[in-house]
């Protein structure tokens, strides 16, 4: 209940943030919306001497198109991806997922930098980054570099960052025409872990065939899944439940689920196909111009 | 409305075994405080035994429960994984807050009105979630009221008369200024 | 209980007056256990095995000790000295404090730490080192009781994990009309292990004053004097120098009835220090360690004839129960009240027997809203009601209404000895099934089946017994399950009244003033309820069990009779007529036959400390010790409809129509708020709740993060009706209520889930119902439950 005594630092750039994690070298964590850090803490699971609260520095929540991108600033709450009428309307994964992230107090403090970097297999964004295709921004003591989304996924709760780096931003393609995306998780009870979870984003050509699909599976392995072959199989074919359905079978063998209190691992892997067949179904109406 | 910074008497230092300390202001129900905490010392037990406000609740060790409710700037959070450092400059709000001036707030008087508690324990934090909602909409369905609670458990009630209580509220603070309080 | 024609009283009974204790709660102004700080206090922190069952090699202080702000620890090796290691359970078995030489469960208590900060009470806990080895794990208790299995509680003279026997009912009579039933069914089912998880956790404060001899305990208990006694007995301090606070607690259930290692702890490190000595447990601790509930293995059968008369009913239970015996039952039922099984219906023959296992898990039984195994009784019968319903091709609402107890058979004896006092069970259905148009939820069910929609309704009439209990029967180490009530008027016509129940939230401030003003003409704003101070509060067993209403409310009835028995002679004093000519009408005391000529109960009360007449002492005040002469029997009939989404198996409840009967009705905002509480516990079991353990008797289920307590997004929107059976034998007609709901919903849930796949032929699906147990069925894989 109580963490172990640690340092605190809050500073006011990103640089003397980077600073700091490269003067403790490992021994620091970033402290951001601290809700996921901050409790493992508490349970005395992480001690880490130093924490460098970065949600002192100006300018890094924000949620803005520019140029050909949509940037989410690593300390953005989730509670605000919610709120946001331009996410609704053209990154609807993000909003769908937003809703099912743990419950409205945490997304008033919880940061999408924090969902995104934790690499905790049951955070939600991780998979929407991957069907979108985003891109993490990172600086660290050797300056500034980006992953892709794809890459940044290690190991369960191991991601591309290293100690001495910190996110500061998400990186997302602006939508372009007849697209859609959706995200739908199954739970036990609100706000817990996933069972399983699935995220896509598509295009559809003016024939109504996919030209672009990205399918990105939460719950189901050590880390957030690219299911790439269930992706594949879309591109070029006609968006039909036939194809619907070949895809989320696809995306149920690229599933590496483990029986768990959430559920045997036979159970989420045919969630990972029910699930991968509503979103694509969602995302498809979407890029019609449904809801 | 802050009062002069008030300093908190020497023992809200003895927080824990010596380590080292940081200097925080915080406004808390309109009142300025001056302490001396711990980094580590979570703005739960900080209200409650610096400040001897003990309203706001512990309730489970995971963030779950959501019996520690408080306003941060404005937005309910869960304070048992709130750093009292990150308050620091900051404004807070505990159920300590909402009766201003001898007059309960539309949310006590309808939990009060509609039976929305029986022990009593999960009240404060339930309220606190109840006014940072109707604050922002005074109209919500009960799908809504639902949904914005679900980080507050209660074990007591079965929710059915906390959902009242909030509508009821938020009638109360739709309508136009009465006089009257409980 | 007054008529419509007749003047009520403010605040008397059938009205929905709002809560007295309110006021403080919703300003954040309770008063809980953690909430109260003394002068030089201290905290105590715990260091907990993480191991199932070991042998302690070693424990080192050392590190602990050089924590800044660490002043003492406290090993098993301490209490050994002190004759306190060991302490008796509320069963007559043993439990540890702290263990000298092994552990038997995760998470139990191996060394104390005492601070001057939480935090560095926290900090001291962890640098505690203890070394270990390992000794077999029993978590199994069939395992548990083959003949080669590890024996877990070496300290006793028997070397098994039997702990008991127990079984009532006609043994050969049941066997023979089992035998020749035209019709049998029989099903296993299983109860897991849940927590009852209250919002405030459990704690205390002990204050051992040297100087004064008195020892002051603030403590999260249900039942204050009890624990007064048992303090008493364990420590030798005596006890009237033993004062008990229990101030105001948040929630209980159960889970705050039994004596926790913390408590004899904190009280030891109390009399060590010369400090009062805090401890309050964090949730983790709570839900690894405090006691749990239900954990039955339940073979059940029953016969019917080819009609659908039930003939007989046997059961076979096994009982696992952690490694003590601390379930808090009366002393003469070691498996509670499990013998209610017979339920709604007039089964000629029954035989229970039930046997207990030791295991390597935390001890309890019966934490959990539960009425003393009521739970786990309730859920068997309904559940065979419906087995059997299926059997005959008899829908299952048919098939109660045939063979509910009737109500002119009441009081009825059943077969397993209890006499039931009164109930109308068909009225209860038939409410239940008009309000929720049982026929055309039938309709609906029938055309979705044909589109292959899964959708089920599921009956529970379940019979409830609470309110212990008689003398005869009833009792804990001993002491009599009496309850108490002491009422005073004051000069100016207002009361104060103590009871030795303890609400953790149920209201007595409110519903206690409420009786008392029925009985006395005085408004309820003007009654003041004190409880929980062992020093003031008259000698009584608590609040659990729903007990309260049916001891202690008629003790308040009682006592307030005797206080008009003498106020009588008081008005007649003043009336100057005979006290025989005086009679109590209309809240207030009237001449016979002199309509305007009338004294209230506030004139008599001013008049009893300033014109008592000769032969009557002054004041006016009574106490009164209540031995009920039976239990009472609240029942109802839950009807719950559920929709199933096939490709997920999860399920959803629909709508879910409850019609209690806890007889006269006290306030009936209260009463609806218990129900909905408690049947929000009800399918919390069913769909969410469980404690698991592996094979090394690692928990899963022991934080908030992953014992899932439901949300006010999946509880759904109850709806409530009611019927009015009073009990003939109370004295306002009053049975419990606060564990009805509990009690009688999971059936309902089950029978709705297994009635929605029907089409896949199964007859039970084990509880808690996760949505892959139901794709299982749905997919045809492992047989699920």
């Amino acid at each position: 209940m109580f963490p172990p005594q640690f340092e605190y630092y809050a500073p006011n750039s990103v640089d003397d943030a980077v600073a700091l994690l490269s003067r403790f070298n490992g021994e620091a964590k970033v402290l951001a919306g601290g809700h996921s850090l901050i409790p493992l803490m508490k349970l005395r699971l992480a001690a880490p001497s130093v924490l460098v609260d970065i949600n002192r520095i100006p300018g890094l929540a924000y949620l803005r198109e520019e140029g050909n991108h949509l940037k989410i600033g690593a300390t953005t709450r989730t509670g605000e991806l919610l709120e946001s009428a331009l996410l609704r309307k053209s990154y609807p994964i993000l909003t769908d997922a937003a809703q099912e992230i743990a419950d409205p107090l945490v997304r008033n403090l919880g940061t999408v930098g924090g969902n995104v970097c934790h690499g905790d297999p049951g955070n939600d964004l991780p998979a929407c980054m991957i069907a979108l295709g985003a891109e993490m921004s990172l600086h660290g003591p050797n300056g500034h570099r980006t992953v892709p989304a794809a890459q940044f996924y290690k190991d369960t709760f191991v991601t591309a960052v290293e100690p001495t780096e910190m996110l500061v931003e998400v990186r997302i393609p602006k939508p372009v025409a007849r697209q859609g995306s959706a995200y739908h998780k199954i739970e036990k009870r609100v706000g817990d872990f996933a069972m399983a979870g699935a995220g896509v984003s598509l295009v559809l050509t003016e024939a109504g065939a996919v030209s672009h699909a990205s399918i990105g599976l939460t719950g189901l392995g050590p880390t957030a899944i690219h299911a790439a072959k269930a992706s594949a199989s879309l591109v070029g074919q006609p968006a039909d439940e036939a194809h619907l359905q070949q895809a989320a079978m696809l995306a149920q063998a690229e599933a590496q689920p483990s029986t768990d209190l959430r559920g045997p691992a036979e159970y989420k892997r045919a969630m990972a196909g029910v699930l991968t067949h509503r979103v694509l179904v969602r995302a498809v109406a979407r890029a019609k111009g449904g809801a | 409305m802050a009062a002069a910074a008030r300093p908190v008497s020497p023992a809200a230092s003895l927080m824990s075994g010596g380590g080292p300390v940081a200097r925080i202001q915080v406004s808390v129900n309109g009142q300025m405080y001056t302490a001396e905490v711990e980094p580590r010392t979570l703005l739960v037990y900080f209200l409650r035994e610096v400040l001897g406000l003990t309203g706001t609740h512990v309730g489970c060790d995971t963030t779950n429960c959501g019996a520690c409710t408080v306003h941060l700037d404005g937005k309910p959070v869960k304070s048992c994984t709130v750093l009292a450092v990150q308050a620091n400059g900051r404004q807070v709000r505990t159920v300590e807050g909402l009766e201003v001036g001898g007059k309960l707030s539309a949310v006590q008087q309808s939990f009060y009105e509609e039976h929305g508690l029986q022990c009593g324990f999960c009240t404060p934090g339930m309220m606190m979630t109840a006014t940072a909602l109707l604050e922002r909409n005074p109209n919500p369905s009960e799908a809504e009221i639902r949904d914005a609670i679900r980080g507050n458990l209660c074990r007591c009630t079965g929710y059915v008369n906390i959902v009242k209580a909030i509508k009821a509220a938020g009638k109360k603070m739709q309508a136009p200024p009465a006089g009257g309080s409980a | 209980m007054s008529a419509d024609a007749t003047p009520h009283v403010k605040g008397g009974l059938g009205q929905s007056i709002l809560r007295k204790e309110d006021a403080r709660f919703i300003r954040g102004k309770g008063n809980y256990v953690d909430d109260v700080k003394l002068p030089g206090m201290l905290y105590l922190d715990i260091t907990r095995s993480p191991y199932a069952h070991a042998k302690i090699t070693a424990i080192r202080t050392d590190k602990a000790l050089k924590v800044p702000g660490v002043l003492a620890v406290i090993t098993g090796k301490d209490l050994e000295a002190a004759g306190l290691a060991w302490m008796p359970t509320l069963m007559s078995d043993k439990q540890m404090v702290l263990p000298v030489d092994t552990v038997m469960y995760q998470a139990q208590e191996v060394a104390a730490v005492v601070a001057d900060s939480r935090y560095a009470a926290a900090d001291g806990a962890a640098a505690v080192e203890v070394d270990y080895e390992p000794l077999p794990v029993v978590v199994d208790p069939f395992k548990a009781l083959e003949p080669n299995a590890p024996v877990i509680r070496t300290d006793r003279a028997e070397k098994s994990n039997h702990i008991w026997h127990w079984e009532t009912g006609d043994k050969s009579g049941t066997d023979a009309a089992l035998g020749g039933s035209a019709v049998t069914v029989s099903q296993d089912l299983y109860i897991p292990r849940i927590h009852v998880s209250s919002m405030e956790t459990c704690g205390c404060i002990a204050h051992m004053d040297s100087v004064s001899g008195r020892f002051t305990i603030w403590m999260t208990t249900q039942a204050p004097h009890a624990i007064r006694t048992v303090f008493a007995l364990v420590t030798g301090l005596p006890e009237q120098n033993i004062r008990v606070i229990s101030p105001d607690i948040g929630g209980g259930f159960g889970g705050k009835v039994p004596v926790y290692p913390g408590y004899v702890i904190a009280s030891v490190a109390s009399i060590k220090t010369g400090h009062p000595v805090k401890w309050i447990e964090d949730r983790s601790e709570n839900l690894q360690a405090d006691s749990f509930a239900r954990d039955y293995h339940i073979h059940a059968e029953v016969g019917a004839t080819a009609d659908g008369t039930v003939t007989a009913l046997r059961v076979k239970t096994l009982a696992d129960h952690g490694y003590t015996d601390a379930a808090a039952n009366p002393s003469k039922f070691p498996a509670g009240l499990f013998h209610i099984i017979t339920g709604s219906y007039p089964f000629a023959k029954a035989f229970v027997e039930v046997d207990a296992a030791y295991t390597n898990k935390p001890p309890g039984g019966i934490a959990y809203r539960c009425s003393f195994r009521v739970t786990e009784a309730v859920y068997t019968i309904e559940r065979m009601m419906d087995i059997l319903a299926h059997k005959l091709n008899v829908d299952p609402a048919e098939l109660r209404l045939k063979n509910f107890i009737p109500p002119e058979a009441f009081p009825y004896k059943s077969a397993l000895g209890w006499t039931y006092d009164s109930g109308n069970y068909a009225g209860a259905l038939r409410k239940a099934m008009e309000i929720i148009d049982y026929a055309g939820l039938r309709r609906e069910q029938a055309e979705k089946r044909a589109r292959g929609e899964l959708m089920g309704i599921g009956i529970s009439s379940f019979t409830e017994i609470v309110g212990a209990g008689p003398s005869q029967t009833f009792d804990i180490l001993g002491i009599k399950m009496f309850d108490s009530a002491e009422v005073r008027i004051h000069p100016t016509g207002k009361v104060i009244a103590r009871f030795g129940t303890k609400s953790q939230g149920q209201g007595h401030e409110t519903t206690y003033a409420q009786i008392l003003a029925e009985e006395l003409g005085i408004p309820a704003d003007d009654i003041r309820v004190e409880e929980g101070d062992t020093d003031t509060a008259p000698y009584g067993l608590g609040t659990y069990a729903s007990r309260s209403t049916p001891t202690a409310g008629a003790a308040a009835s009682m006592a307030a009779r005797k206080i008009r028995e003498k106020a009588q002679k008081i008005a007649a004093h003043l009336l100057e007529v005979s006290p025989d000519d005086v009679e109590w009408k209309d809240y207030a005391f009237h001449v016979k036959g002199v309509p305007g000529k009338s004294k209230t109960m506030q004139e008599v009360a001013f008049a009893a400390y300033t014109n008592h007449p000769k032969g009557v002492e002054a004041g006016l005040e009574a106490v009164d010790y209540y031995d009920p002469p039976n239990m009472t029997y609240p029942f109802g009939s839950y009807i719950c409809v559920v929709d199933i989404d096939k490709e997920t198996g999860q399920v959803k409840v629909r709508r879910f129509v409850a019609v209690d009967d806890c007889g006269t009705i006290i306030n009936p905002m209260i009463v609806d708020g218990q129900i909905h509480g408690g049947l929000t516990m009800g399918f919390a079991p069913a769909l969410l709740e469980e404690i698991q353990y592996d094979a090394d008797g690692n928990i899963h289920g022991g934080t908030f993060m992953d014992y899932l307590v439901p949300t006010a997004v999946e509880t759904p929107n109850w709806e409530t009706a009611k019927t009015v059976t009073p009990s003939p034998h109370h004295p306002i007609g009053a049975k419990g209520v606060g564990e009805s709901a509990t009690v009688g919903a999971p059936p309902a849930i089950v029978n709705a889930i297994v009635d929605a796949l029907r089409p896949y032929g199964i007859e039970h699906i084990d509880i808690p119902v996760h949505p892959w147990k139901v794709w299982q069925v749905l997919h045809g894989g492992e047989k699920p439950g």
